[in-house]
């Protein structure tokens, strides 16, 4: 254990004096990003709208009638979902991308990694300022509860992260990754109940969705929001534990197998 | 003098053809026809070397050899497989560069981007900003973007970001100088700088000369195997001369000096036969010229070849004579 504090700590040393790098790359994810759109930043909030607006007509007939605030319920679900995919694919590539410095220049690789996870994290930042002027709309009263919000965010950021050192290490070594990712995702969209309630399930199915660490946030995002309770103290603690979880993988495999990605490339 | 570079037994392996190679598609298909197989390849075989404070290092060898495979295992971009490496101080890589730049981005971004993976301080890099781009003659183009640079641009650059630092140890691949004309004279007397300010280096290069003119040690590869390592960096060159037109290659100390003997008597018979055949050329010459031109041209030959045969009062004497 002792090792493992001794190790962390160099790596937070390590990660401090790389500071310069750090905001390099992110502010070179920025520029790939909207380089030569004309609409910009505009875009990580329009393209959530956008999908939002079609699921709104599509589902309001199915679900919508019966659903408090069903429009929140859907941008709670959609932005979660989209700030997922983006941070676990931009991770999932973060090391292939940049093959050509990693074969040349001895760089700490997991910064790669974290810069594209603060660029999808400033996006998610932008949704979620539409999302709140969206509950003003929808006359939803501000609670000091709504600050909690931060907990559940701050776990999915960890989560994203263990995800994406996850997903890079498996995609140096196996390109089919990307595939069964995206076929993955798709499914996990449909199993994180973003356009529909859980309600009609049995409630041993409830238990089961979860399994599911994205609709644990979601959910968490709308208890807090939309029915205004705050969550039990069991199921922060669900939260946190897949946000251990997923880091310490990631941390595990990236730790394991970094030193052998260059052989890949 | 302290150790600074400790490379101990140090063997790299790479493995082609394994599951994480060829992917799951290839790896099933493989295993079904039964045509799995995993192929080990070891581009460094058990080298071993020791480089102290000031110690300039070329490593020889023809291609393959696995020279580049060991710099990126010193600069710690690849772990070795087996074997240690110790390295003392900050290395300062100056490996194939041009690539890895990001053709969206303007030069200046670029440089600031390229400087932060080098590992300097954006203090360091705002300080020095100026000067690299003065040195690459980049001035017109630090707000175009990356892309629009010719590629001898790109390299400019590069080399120039790599070379304002003050390191400790400093690789070479084939960059001594890059570039063409009267940049190419820049960068080669700026490197000549660095190396002679006394850090400690490592040098791969297929120009024996510099190989001679700039190392203290000398490490010949060949196939991922160390056939020497030694400080007597002529004699090795001489025997690596040797060995690239013989192809033989030595197995001991032995046949190194052997090989090295045959190179100089090689050299000493080509230039033997040089010799003769000038000497040849200037008999026409002074066979078919007129009797004034000829004594003229064995003057001269004479005058730089044996001067002290030569009363230079009275050659003048004759000169102004002739001319006059």
């Amino acid at each position: 254990m002792g090792d493992g504090i001794r190790s962390a700590k160099r790596s937070l040393s390590r990660f401090a004096s790389n500071r310069f790098l750090f905001e390099e790359l992110v502010k070179r994810d920025f520029e790939h990003k909207y380089k030569r759109t004309v609409l910009g930043m505009a875009w990580s909030v329009l393209s959530p709208l956008l999908t939002l607006f079609v699921m709104k007509i599509v589902f309001t007939q199915f679900f919508g009638r019966t659903t408090p605030h069903y429009t929140i319920y859907l941008f709670a679900g959609t932005i979660v979902m989209s700030y997922f995919k983006e941070a676990t694919n931009n991770g999932m590539t973060s090391m292939i991308s940049n093959a050509s410095v990693i074969n040349k220049i001895n760089v700490p690789k997991y910064l790669f990694l974290f810069s594209k996870n603060v660029s999808s994290l400033v996006n998610f930042g932008l949704t979620l300022i539409v999302f709140f002027i969206f509950c003003i709309i929808d006359h939803i009263t501000f609670h000091v509860s709504f600050l909690m919000l931060i907990f559940p965010i701050l776990c999915l950021v960890i989560m994203n992260i263990g995800i994406g050192m996850i997903l890079s290490a498996l995609y140096v070594f196996f390109r089919d990754v990307k595939y069964l990712y995206s076929v993955f995702l798709t499914l996990l969209t449909y199993v994180s109940a973003i356009f529909y309630t859980v309600d009609q399930f049995h409630e041993k199915v409830q238990t089961l969705f979860l399994l599911n660490p994205v609709y644990v946030i979601i959910k968490y995002i709308r208890m807090i929001v939309i029915d205004g309770v705050i969550p039990s103290l069991q199921y922060h603690g669900l939260c946190m534990a897949y946000a251990v979880l997923f880091a310490l993988i990631g941390a595990f495999f990236y730790k394991r197998y970094n030193r052998k990605f260059v052989y890949y490339f | 003098m302290s150790k600074v570079i400790e490379c101990n037994d140090v063997s790299i392996r790479y493995i082609t053809g394994d599951l994480k190679a060829i992917g799951l598609k290839e790896y099933v298909m493989r295993k079904i026809t039964g045509n799995y197989k995993v192929k080990e390849f070891w581009a460094d075989k058990h080298v071993t070397f020791t480089l102290e404070n000031g110690d300039m290092m070329g490593i020889i060898g023809t291609n393959g050899a696995g020279k580049s495979t060991l710099l990126k295992a010193i600069s710690g971009i690849m772990e070795p497989k087996m074997g240690k490496i110790k390295v003392k101080g900050t290395i300062a890589a100056l490996l194939e560069l041009a690539s890895g730049f990001d053709g969206d981005m303007t030069v200046k971004e670029n440089a600031y981007l390229r400087g932060a993976m080098l590992g300097y301080t954006r203090a360091f890099m705002d300080e020095m900003y100026d000067e690299i781009i003065a040195f690459s003659e980049l001035e017109e183009f630090q707000d175009r973007p990356f892309r629009q640079l010719s590629s001898g641009m790109k390299s400019r650059l590069a080399f120039s970001i790599c070379c304002m630092v003050d390191p400790d140890i400093i690789i070479l691949d084939e960059v001594l100088s890059v570039g063409d004309g009267a940049f190419r004279k820049k960068s080669g007397d700026k490197m000549r700088e660095i190396l002679n300010s006394g850090v400690t280096g490592i040098l791969v290069s297929h120009s024996i000369d510099q190989v001679k003119e700039l190392c203290n040690k000398v490490l010949w590869l060949d196939h991922g195997e160390q056939i020497t390592f030694s400080a007597d960096v002529n004699k090795v060159c001489d025997a690596y001369s040797e060995f690239l037109i013989t192809k033989e290659l030595p197995a001991s100390d032995k046949d190194i000096d052997e090989l090295a003997l045959a190179y100089e008597k090689r050299m000493a018979e080509e230039k033997a036969r040089k010799d003769k055949k000038e000497t040849k050329k200037l008999e026409k010459i002074l066979a078919q010229g007129t009797k004034n031109t000829a004594i003229e041209a064995a003057l001269d030959i004479i005058e730089t070849n044996a001067p002290e045969m030569l009363d230079m009062h009275e050659v003048g004497e004759w000169r102004r004579r002739n001319n006059g």
